[in-house]
């Protein structure tokens, strides 16, 4: 065991469950009405036509029930969170100029140091707004646009007036109705035509404030040809009260264009994730959904490709870790709409005790999507007699050209392989924590290097006394 | 658990495992009636016997097996209780099994796995850079490609990459006496000469002792055990030395069968496994 692991064997405490004092200075209250909205809205001095979408989605929420299918979702009281905070005034250039509290919390996060090694350019979200934004020389250079999404509507309302709610309309569910009323932060990228990035840029989301909503909106755009690596992070403080956070995420791979979006959430153990991630793709173009959840209460996450046109490919490769008192349902969906379109599902679950992970994922092949291929593949591993996994997929094809393959495992870990690594000296645990590595392998080896090793140190931290 | 008698060279000073009337149930099945054995350092015992009679049994006993129930009698290493030790705990006190199926770990690396292995018996973790000599020695030893080190553990090895794997474990984590159970098996002629030779330069080197359970009397051969013990019916039925092994290698184990009035007929198909090993040796004359 090495020194940095033995510091994380020690602690048993969520490792980012500290928070800071409050430091916001306007919050909208408890609760949702149609003033709250207009509130957000005026706040953020929004154009005329994204108060009209916000208030459109409001009416749609109000309308719609909550999905039938799935995890049970009566504990949510929409009635008892806060839906908007301001964590400061304006945003800063400089990392001097960030209020001290703040800069502590992504000091203890280690942001700075992450940026160095491999950040091209960081957005932080701190609560619900972008304070802190850096982007290097390289990136501006090559005309890629990197702000909050509150920004970018006032900055570039053109673009983001085209493809705002394109992907992932309000009617879509329930949740992404409640995204688009209250929406506040995430990220807007627009990568133009051509232009290749060499390192991923990055986000991190914080949820600080007990009993608040996080409604980040992302949008990505990646032009014709272009490449583009982007990577979010989540780390949440633990908090007794449950958190909301519907997230909505819509990508647009344009033709020849390839787009890889990683991540690796942990919320803390009383979040609610629900969140509507889809990509479009164009011609020939790839999107990749790099999705690691091991944190939250409830995720309910389905990172979706749309292959649009002929040649399009999509792929998504998730892991899902289920503790005790959570629900993982995740999985992913491929919508094959042109001809010769590909994609690709590996999904690895965990389950551990009395967690439960499903997998739910649904592939369709449409009438003109000749000669499409899927292939599918779940491995769950459960650790005990009291934890449980479900697979749920639909597998659906309207052509009689196209093929699907479905492989599925559900496996424990061996008693043979358990005493092969203890007759060579390791203690039962740090024997399972290696097998669940080794079978989380083919995700992790898919981040980012210092994502792999801070996934692997969670993990570890967090199988940590629940075994032997 | 610290091994204490591993002085720094690596070089054990002494070494003593004592099996005394040691009794083995698998699901209330009695597999082993009462073993005796002492097994000291330098020493080679070669474990002979028609198979299904417990040899494999015994070693995977030793070593803390979950699936054996030990219902009477004791093992001691140096006097320790091993019977009371965890299968880690049993590793960490010196004794090492190089297994017939060795297992498929996937996604794990083997110089990850060895790294965790080699520091869960040291204070201090080893340096990185000790730790890559000692590895690319022993694969250069066991003459393994170089790759070894980065692929997954036993993940679609061929049966002897696994056997040869096995020994580059033995090789890093220094055991005080090792059990190899058919090690051979799988193994070329050239490939059997590496292994052999490497098993017995680290008996030279360390002082190891050792329990060998082979087929081949041509690994016996090189491996120059120092006893011999045949296995049958959960019993230990004669021990020798090694003109034991060499008697058995050229007569079989039909006199036993005379002398002790014991039925080997049910064992047909095994015993002819090892009358092959036999003519091998016979044609090396």
């Amino acid at each position: 065991m090495n020194k940095k692991d033995e510091v994380l064997y020690s602690q048993d405490e969520y490792k980012y469950g500290f928070s800071d004092k409050d430091v916001s200075i306007y919050n909208t209250g408890k609760g949702l009405t149609r003033d709250t909205v207009i509130a957000i809205s005026k706040i953020k001095n929004e154009p005329e036509w994204m108060l009209e979408y916000r208030l459109k989605a409001y009416e749609a929420f109000e309308k719609m029930p909550i999905q039938s299918w799935g995890p049970n979702l009566d504990l949510i009281d929409f009635d008892d969170y806060t839906y908007y905070i301001r964590p400061s005034d304006k945003k800063e250039k400089s990392w001097d100029d960030v209020p001290e509290t703040i800069r502590d919390t992504f000091n203890k996060l280690g942001i700075p140091e992450a940026e160095q090694k491999f950040l091209a350019g960081v957005h932080t979200q701190y609560e619900s707004e972008m304070v802190y934004s850096n982007m290097l020389q390289e990136v501006e250079d090559k005309g890629v646009i990197f702000l909050d999404t509150d920004s970018a509507v006032r900055l570039f309302p053109d673009i983001v007036k085209e493809y705002f709610g394109k992907i992932v309309p309000y009617t879509d569910n329930k949740f992404a109705a409640l995204n688009s009323a209250v929406w506040s932060g995430g990220s807007f990228i627009y990568v133009p035509k051509g232009v290749t990035l060499d390192k991923p840029l990055q986000s991190y989301f914080r949820i600080n404030t007990e009993r608040m909503g996080q409604f980040e909106r992302t949008l990505i755009i990646v032009d014709e040809g272009a490449d583009l690596h982007y990577v979010e992070g989540c780390t949440a403080p633990t908090y007794s009260k449950d958190s909301l956070h519907a997230a909505v995420v819509e990508i647009y791979v344009h033709r020849d264009a390839k787009c890889r979006y990683s991540t690796v959430q942990n919320w803390s153990s009383n979040i609610l994730n629900l969140v509507t991630k889809r990509a479009k793709v164009m011609g020939n173009g790839l999107m990749e959904w790099i999705d690691g959840n091991i944190g939250s209460q409830i995720s309910m996450k389905y990172p979706a490709c749309i292959l649009a046109e002929e040649g399009a490919k999509g792929m998504t490769v998730s892991v899902a870790v289920a503790s005790k008192g959570q629900i993982q349902d995740t999985g992913a969906k491929m919508i094959h709409l042109a001809p010769n379109t590909s994609s690709t599902i590996i999904s690895k679950s965990v389950a551990r005790c009395g967690g439960e992970v499903n997998y739910r994922g649904w592939v369709q092949h449409g009438p003109k999507a000749h000669y499409a291929k899927s292939k599918i593949e779940c491995d769950t591993l459960i650790l005990d007699k009291i934890s449980k996994s479900d697979t749920v997929p639909l597998n659906r094809t309207s052509n009689p050209t196209s093929t699907i393959e479905h492989e599925a495992t559900v496996s424990k870990v061996s008693e043979e392989q358990l005493f092969y690594l203890m007759s060579r000296g390791l203690s039962e645990s740090q024997a399972t924590q290696m097998i669940v590595m080794g079978f989380l392998e083919p995700f992790t080896k898919e981040l980012p290097m210092e994502y792999a090793v801070e996934l692997n140190q969670l993990l570890k931290l967090d199988m940590e006394g629940s075994i032997g | 658990m610290e091994h204490a008698k591993l002085c720094m060279k690596g070089e054990i000073d002494m070494a003593t495992l004592e099996i005394k009337d040691l009794h083995v149930s698998v699901d209330g099945k009695e597999i082993l009636k009462g073993i005796d054995l002492e097994i000291h350092d330098h020493e080679v015992h070669a474990l002979m016997g028609p198979n299904g009679n417990g040899k494999s049994t015994l070693l995977q006993a030793i070593m803390g097996h979950p699936r054996y129930t030990v219902t009477q009698g004791s093992i001691t290493l140096d006097g320790q209780d091993v019977l009371s030790m965890s299968v880690d705990e049993r590793s960490k006190a010196g004794l090492f099994l190089g297994m017939q199926y060795p297992q498929e770990i996937p996604g794990v690396t083997n110089s990850d796995f060895l790294k965790a292995a080699m520091n869960a018996r040291l204070e201090k973790p080893i340096k990185l850079f000790q730790f890559i000599k000692q590895m690319e020695g022993a694969i250069k030893e066991l003459e393994m490609k170089p790759d070894l080190a980065h692929r997954f553990l036993n993940d679609g090895f061929s049966g002897g990459e696994k056997k040869r794997n096995e020994i580059v474990q033995m090789k890093l984590l220094k055991p005080s006496i090792a059990m190899l159970d058919e090690i051979d098996s799988g193994l070329d002629v050239d490939a059997l000469k590496v292994v052999a030779n490497s098993i017995t330069k680290q008996k030279e080197e360390t002082g190891l002792g050792l329990i060998v359970v082979s087929h081949y009397e041509r690994f016996y051969t090189l491996l120059k055990p120092t006893h011999a013990h045949v296995l049958v019916d959960g019993r230990i039925l004669v021990s020798g030395d090694a003109s034991l092994a060499a008697k058995i290698d050229t007569e079989g184990y039909e006199w036993i069968s005379k002398e002790y009035d014991i039925d080997l007929n049910s064992k047909e198909d095994t015993y002819k496994r090892i009358s092959l090993g036999s003519c091998a040796a016979a044609k090396r004359g």
